[in-house]
């Protein structure tokens, strides 16, 4: 198992170089420093002293990988590709384009993205469970029929309109939650409600629907027949067969979602105006802070990658048949 | 002077290629008998109806032209205006041309924001004042009622028309091929046309579904919305698709150290969360085109090459799921005995590859397009939403979500344009998403009999 683990660590780390390399490539070769200070500075017409001093400020204005005037392993590390890309694989982020330290920022921001996601999967996971059960055990009736239109229904509108529609009917009409804000502490569920349900519903339709078709493929298994011919009432058969082995494949689909949780969710955060993760780095996609949509990235791929580590561990604590090699 | 926009050229050569297609699988008993198995289906019929209106909007939208502007004296040859119209802009030349100064409620004859008017015996006063096109031609306000009244019932008459034609052609086809639902077709196409013809009718008059911040008329913003998706939704298959097919089925034909490479490659750009993938091509895309400017001679050029750069950016990002999919099949389909007689045989792997594993996985491919359509339309307007979406001069559901999501605070609320995006964008997705399904079920081999 460790011997197993430890390979698939080593696995992970070309996989972060290619991650790491798409990023520079994009973030410095496509479009080079001089185009960032430009944008950054905004107007059309800055002197190149004030694109130099930009560059200067903030590092920028070394060569790109290969530093000919300094010194022995200067001529390495003393480069935009070492002290900005290289430097993230030791969970160095340096500062923001506007000078701020981007790891404190993160450390301080997790946690409010955390607490709108874990309840956003953990309500989700148990009403779309129940929802596709339902529906698997009402198979072939009106019910399921309705229940699939429902569905379909559900994933045909867009997350924005159900954030702008539950802010309009919760706080503009019915005045029971706050529109936007963040409070830490207990005062936090107060403003924590309208997003998590939202979250919630918005995930529904497609969730269900997938779910439901995981049921039903298990009750059409051989050991559902076996529990049947046993003579076992048909909701017991649901509930304590089909549910059973249908949560292997759903919970092991959740495994990988779970490390970028941390990411928090990106609509949802700017439209409540929760100081989390995501809505920094919608921030800082329409401030076009380079900086921190790279770290990012490396963070979110870093994540990712996690969570296919521990999905693979999952299947095999779940289905002792499966052995790792 | 006629215009010819990348995505343009590109929408027309899709849409004559899926006629092609069409053709050919017409041709293809094996192609064929799935189809046929689609089209039996009343939701595929109805959804089928939904997004053939859809495109047809989508495809006069995309022939553009600049109009000449009018000769003056000592100016030689013709001028043309900087400004590009399509059909569509022709034919709705009246929803475009009677913009308001600003905001106002659908078919309201007064604006929504008050303003310092001049009343007839010299004073001023702040009031609502009318409408500069909305309802203009009443002699007497109060008459807009029964007006609107009259105008829509005069709409459903002519609906009824319509609908004894539609009958007759339903009568008709039912005859011909009786195995396809024509009534569900026809009752959509129906329920169409009734609600079009008054809003049309209505649209002479009035603006139908209201008016924006800048005066324009939101039923115009809604139409013109749809190119712009069904560009999202179709040309950036024209990305997805090669890289799909070639990559997965390579990988999974060949295995070994180039299985190993596509894989690396997949998996490194699948770890990067999408959004920011997509956020950061973007942001380079931006820098790109702001640094050829010149190379555009018009505005609309320019908002089509970022439309344009967004497909193949959203085509780059999303093929690997199309390429897992295919790597799995054609490792399967590899194993069989007919590939390996083939091999046996001789035959080159180039050969292999197109005549036995490439049509062997269509069933995967057709499927997976259907099914990706819709999730780009959707990702379309949250993109917008972030900031990484199409220019912001362009109109699309992204775009006019965003304007409107900023006036919810006003009072009274400013509901239509949130509206009129939401119901047009709900009955894209949900004709899409109804089709894929339909799609799914008629291709799925583990369904046919």
């Amino acid at each position: 198992m460790l011997a197993y683990i430890v390979r698939r660590v080593l696995y992970a780390i070309p996989i972060l170089i290619g991650v790491n390399l798409l990023t520079f490539a994009l973030f410095f070769v496509v479009n080079t420093p001089d185009d960032m200070a430009r944008m950054q500075l905004g107007a059309k017409r800055v002197t190149t002293e004030a694109i130099e001093k930009w560059k200067a400020e903030r590092g920028y204005d070394k060569p790109l990988l290969f530093n000919e005037k300094a010194s022995d392993i200067g001529k390495l590390t003393q480069t935009i590709f070492f002290e900005k890309s290289v430097r993230l694989f030791v969970l160095d982020f340096g500062a923001s384009e506007d000078q701020r330290n981007i790891g404190a920022e993160i450390q301080k921001r997790m946690w409010p993205s955390l607490a709108l996601a874990v309840p956003v999967l953990l309500v989700g996971l148990a009403v779309c469970v129940s929802f596709a059960l339902g529906m698997a055990f009402f198979r072939a009736s009106p019910l399921d029929f309705w229940g699939v239109v429902l569905c379909i229904a559900m994933m045909s509108i867009s997350m924005l309109f159900y954030i702008v529609g539950g802010q309009f009917l919760l706080s503009k009409v019915l005045h029971l939650v706050p529109i936007s804000g963040y409070a830490g502490g207990a005062d936090a569920v107060k403003f924590l409600f309208l997003p998590v349900a939202i979250g919630v519903i918005g995930g529904i339709g497609s969730s269900s629907r997938w779910y439901r078709t995981i049921f039903l493929e298990e009750t059409a298994k051989d050991y559902v027949r076996t529990a049947r011919s046993k003579g076992l009432a048909e909701t017991t058969v649901m509930f304590r067969h089909v549910l059973k082995n249908g949560m292997i494949p759903i919970l092991t689909g959740v495994v990988v979602v779970i490390p970028l949780l941390f990411l928090g969710s990106l609509l949802s955060e700017s439209f409540f105006g929760i100081p989390g993760l995501g809505s920094y780095t919608i921030d800082a996609i329409q401030s076009q802070d380079f900086a921190i949509v790279r770290s990012m990235v490396f963070i979110g791929s870093v994540l990712y990658i996690v969570g296919l580590i521990l999905t693979d561990i999952s299947y095999t604590l779940v289905d002792p048949r499966i052995r790792l090699q | 002077m006629p215009v010819i926009l990348a995505t343009d050229a590109l929408v027309w050569l899709l849409a004559a290629a899926l006629v092609a297609l069409a053709l050919y699988c017409r041709s293809q008993p094996h192609l064929a008998a799935p189809w046929s198995r689609v089209f039996s289906s009343r939701a595929a019929m109805a959804s089928l109806v939904v997004l053939g209106c859809f495109a047809t909007v989508g495809l006069l939208d995309s022939i553009h032209y600049r109009p000449a502007l009018e000769a003056k004296a000592g100016m030689k040859g013709t001028a043309y205006s900087s400004e590009v119209l399509s059909l569509l802009d022709v034919a709705l030349a009246r929803l475009k041309g009677r913009g308001e100064k600003t905001y106002s409620a659908p078919l309201a004859t007064r604006s929504y924001a008050k303003e310092l008017v001049e009343l007839p015996d010299g004073k001023q006063a702040r009031e609502f004042p009318r409408l500069r096109y909305g309802g203009a031609h009443l002699a007497q306000e109060e008459d807009a009622l029964r007006d609107i009244f009259a105008t829509i019932g005069l709409g459903l008459l002519a609906a009824a028309i319509a609908a004894v034609l539609i009958g007759l052609a339903v009568r008709r086809l039912e005859r011909r091929r009786p195995d396809v639902p024509w009534r569900a077709a026809g009752a959509t196409l129906l329920a169409i046309v009734a609600l079009a013809l008054p809003m049309l009718l209505l649209s002479r008059h009035y603006h139908v579904l209201g008016t924006d911040k800048v005066g324009q008329d939101v039923l115009y913003l809604a139409l013109k919305s749809i190119r712009t998706s069904l560009v999202i939704g179709t040309v950036t298959t024209l990305v997805l698709l090669p890289l799909g097919i070639a990559l997965g089925v390579m990988a999974g034909y060949f295995k070994g150290w180039v299985d190993d490479a596509i894989q690396y490659v997949f998996t490194t750009l699948n770890s990067i969360p999408g959004v920011l993938l997509i956020a950061a091509f973007v942001l380079m895309l931006q820098v790109i085109i702001e640094r050829n400017a010149e190379v555009f001679p018009t505005a609309a050029q320019r908002a089509d090459m970022r439309l344009l750069g967004l497909c193949a950016i959203l085509g780059l990002t999303s093929w690997t799921g199309l390429a897992r999919l295919l790597r799995g099949e054609s490792l399967k389909l590899s194993q069989l005995e007919y590939i390996q007689a083939a091999q046996a045989f001789g035959v080159s792997h180039t050969r292999i590859l197109g005549r036995h594993i490439v049509p062997n996985v269509a069933h995967i491919v057709i499927i997976a397009l259907v099914m990706d359509f819709s999730g780009l339309v959707l990702a379309e307007a949250v993109l917008s939403y972030v900031g990484v979406g199409v220019d912001p001069s362009t109109t699309s559901f992204g775009t006019m979500i965003n304007a409107a999501r900023l006036e919810m605070g006003r009072e009274p609320i400013i509901w239509w344009s949130l509206a009129a995006a939401f119901v047009f964008m709900f009955l894209l997705v949900l004709a899409a998403n109804l089709f894929a399904d339909a799609v799914r079920d008629g291709f799925d081999p583990r369904v046919r009999v």
